[in-house]
């Protein structure tokens, strides 16, 4: 029964609720922009561990160079949209 | 509400489609009683997990997409016939360009892609069926169900009338009341949630299936395009899903991402939107490469010329696919730096291209060219898909732009691009694989008639629009003065667009007649052809192959009929396959129900489907199927039958 338990995805899921929590509290309690997003950035790099970690489970399975090359990728994809959007909508906004 | 709220009225042409619809679905309804069909309607399609029978119902609803998107077109150009014309008013026409654009983007192209990638890629990769052919089923209804709610939207409540960019602020509450960017929001939604799926599953389907010995560098270019498309879908949907979801939030529950007030940001629509819509136009265009590969190479007789620069060429365009969105919004006023790095990333774009076209071009020299069909839209599709990539260029330069911007120069570039590109492309790969789903040739003679109407006619509506353009006249306007000069080109494309409508017609007529007519192809392989698709027989059993094919090398069939390894050497054993499923058609209509209700912001009923759609996942989750299996007796009958023996 215990082999059977599906205990990451449990743990995921209780991370990511209290993850959301935490990030909501942004919202609710008045605090300083600079704290704010260091709260917002932490649990954001913390929220995508357990995604890759105990959703995707990116340490199991065998072909490692898939994997490697899906997260360049997806790390270029993702940095060029943020910061792409920050230089088009702010940087480079005259 | 009320009724006249809920209904559009005041529009003799709405009132027709109203009457239309009515009677069609009368007649679909009654016709399905009377033949006693609607056992086998559930039975064999609705409740299909089947590649083959799913890539159809997606070419089906893409045909039925095409017509309603073609007759929006026509009126365009009927109401730009002449100047000073009273067909439609402003309103009604910008309805109709709106739909027009997100039909014809992404429930015309998108599933006929989507259905020819289901038809063709199990068989040329040797496997029995996608990965998840359960979540394939999903992908269809989910696509259905968001087409359909698009669809209903001209009749209930209003078309969204924002233009298919649906540009922040005019697409707001505040400048467009009425729920028509709601549909927009919704319906694209649920269709792209059905699209993300497909890209997982066809990763998943490329990656693990493949038959023994074929490795990603032996896999055909079609295979190829549709991994990296996916790859790209998998990326840049996520996109348009935040987009959408933050648009909805907008328009319903007063949030203010994209106001221009309270910290709001207008312009952040438009570039989210172009973040997904440009590597959009490649998902819609690398396919196509991959049919035109296909195709030049098996009426060339020859190989594909520098298989490994096509498929880097593909992988750079999807890299530079997501560093050019800016150049959709160069006029917006960001300062000069920006819109250098994006001209200079956009004519980068033109190189990869350019590598295919001379690979194509190399390809054909020297071979012994055959002029069918889906060869013919291949050979048109390099000159008439330059023009529209030389015209690209001259758009990417940011200061030039400033000229052409939102002018019919531009209309005219995108469609030169498109409809070579993605149009010509899934009819030619829809000519080609034809007998591999039916098992039959489409007739040559009035395919080639269709063509040439289609060919020369797209580019008597066309090419006018790049002049007109020139002289100054702006996208979207519903109607212009004599004293412009704009009448006469618009009149010659306007008869253009009447030719495209004869020629689609045409093609309607050849499907028509050769259902009835054609001889049957009882060889399996009516084309000469290389990969291994062709190696099973016409129509497809519904297990692909009876033995899992062995592969050597590039074009495995081609080498085997040249006296190379053969491709079948085991023995026929039991074949494991999936169950079909009543769910997945299930959960596209709670899911058509929960959009339609959002649409409207009745929220209790949307909760009750929102509720609905949960429940079909739990239901799901705790389901036991471990599928069936066919016995070797009746592989064995099915076989000899389909070699055209007597059982």
């Amino acid at each position: 029964m215990k082999k059977l338990f599906p205990l990451h995805h449990v743990m995921g899921y209780l991370f990511s609720l209290v993850l959301s929590v935490v990030a909501l509290s942004v919202v609710f309690w008045d605090m300083s922009p600079a704290v704010g997003m260091t709260i917002l950035l932490v649990s954001a790099t913390i929220q995508m561990g357990v995604q890759l970690f105990l959703f995707m489970h990116i340490n199991e399975g065998g072909s490692k160079k898939a994997l490697y090359t899906n997260i360049a990728y997806a790390l270029f994809v993702g940095l060029v949209t943020v910061f792409g959007t920050l230089l088009t909508m702010i940087w480079g906004y005259k | 509400m009320k009724w006249d709220e809920f209904f559009v009225t005041g529009e003799p042409m709405i009132y027709g489609a109203m009457v239309s619809i009515v009677v069609a679905t009368l007649a679909i309804i009654i016709g399905l009683t009377y033949f006693k069909k609607w056992g086998y309607l559930w039975r064999e399609w609705l409740t299909t997990v089947d590649h083959k029978r799913i890539g159809i119902m997606y070419i089906i609803s893409a045909l039925l997409m095409l017509f309603r998107g073609g007759v929006d077109g026509l009126l365009m150009r009927a109401q730009l016939a002449v100047p000073e014309n009273g067909l439609l008013d402003g309103q009604h026409y910008n309805e109709i360009f709106t739909t027009h654009g997100v039909i014809m983007i992404l429930f015309m192209a998108m599933p006929f892609v989507i259905g020819l990638m289901n038809v063709v890629v199990p068989l040329q990769i040797g496997a029995r069926d996608v990965a998840f052919p359960r979540l394939n089923a999903v992908s269809f209804w989910l696509f259905f169900a968001g087409a359909m709610l698009f669809n209903i939207s001209f009749v209930i409540g209003g078309s969204p009338d924002a233009g298919w960019t649906a540009y922040f602020p005019l697409a707001s509450i505040e400048f467009s009341p009425t729920v028509g960017n709601n549909y927009y929001s919704i319906a694209l939604q649920i269709a792209g949630i059905g699209t993300l799926m497909t890209g997982v599953n066809f990763i998943a389907t490329i990656l693990k299936m493949r038959a023994p010995g074929m490795t990603l560098m032996r896999m055909p270019m079609f295979t190829w395009s549709v991994l990296i498309t996916c790859v790209i879908i998998l990326f840049a949907f996520p996109v348009l899903t935040v987009a959408l979801a933050l648009m909805m939030f907008d328009r319903m529950f007063g949030s203010q991402f994209f106001t221009m007030a309270n910290g709001g940001m207008d312009m952040l629509w438009a570039n989210l939107f172009w973040v997904w819509g440009h590597p959009e136009v490649y998902i819609v265009i690398l396919p196509a490469f991959g049919i035109y590969s296909e195709i030049i190479s098996t009426f060339s007789r020859k190989n594909l010329y520098g298989y490994k620069s096509m498929v880097w060429s593909m992988i750079v365009i999807s890299l530079l696919s997501f560093v050019v969105w800016a150049h959709h919004f160069y006029t917006m006023g960001h300062g000069v730096m920006v819109n250098g790095i994006f001209s200079i990333t956009t004519m980068a774009i033109a190189i990869p291209t350019g590598v295919k076209i001379f690979n194509w071009l190399f390809t054909l020299h020297k071979g012994r060219i055959e002029f069918t069909t889906p060869m013919l839209y291949s050979l048109a599709f390099i000159p008439i898909f330059t023009i529209g990539g030389v015209t690209g260029v001259m758009l990417a330069m940011a200061s030039a732009d400033y000229q052409y911007h939102n002018t019919m120069f531009l209309v005219a570039h995108f469609h030169y691009v498109l409809i070579p590109g993605t149009v010509f492309a899934v009819i030619a790969g829809f000519y080609y694989w034809f007998p591999k789903l039916f098992g039959f040739r489409l007739n040559e003679r009035q395919g080639k008639l269709a063509f040439w109407t289609i060919a020369i006619s797209f580019n008597v509506t066309f090419l006018p629009l790049f002049f007109l353009g020139l002289k100054g006249m702006t996208r979207r306007m519903y109607t212009y003065s004599e004293s412009t000069g704009f009448g006469p080109l618009n009149l010659i494309a306007s008869i253009g667009s009447v030719g495209l409508a004869i020629g689609f017609i045409l093609l309607v007529y050849n499907i028509y007649w050769s259902f009835r007519y054609a001889p049957r192809d009882t060889t399996g392989d009516p084309w000469n052809a290389r990969t291994l698709e062709w190696s099973t027989h016409s129509p497809v059993p519904e297990y692909n192959f009876a033995v899992v094919p062995k592969v050597n090398g590039l074009d495995p069939f081609w080498e085997a009929k040249k006296g190379g390894p053969a491709l079948y050497e085991d023995k026929i054993e039991e074949i494991h396959m999936p169950n079909n499923s009543g769910q997945p058609v299930i959960l596209g209509i709670i899911f058509f129900f929960f959009g339609f209700f959002m649409v409207f912001s009745w929220w209790v009923p949307a909760i009750v489907a929102g509720i609905g759609v949960l429940v079909m996942l739990a239901v799901r989750s705790f389901e036991r199927d471990h599928g069936r299996h066919i016995p070797v007796k009746e592989i064995l009958e099915t076989e000899s039958r389909l070699r055209g023996e007597q059982v």
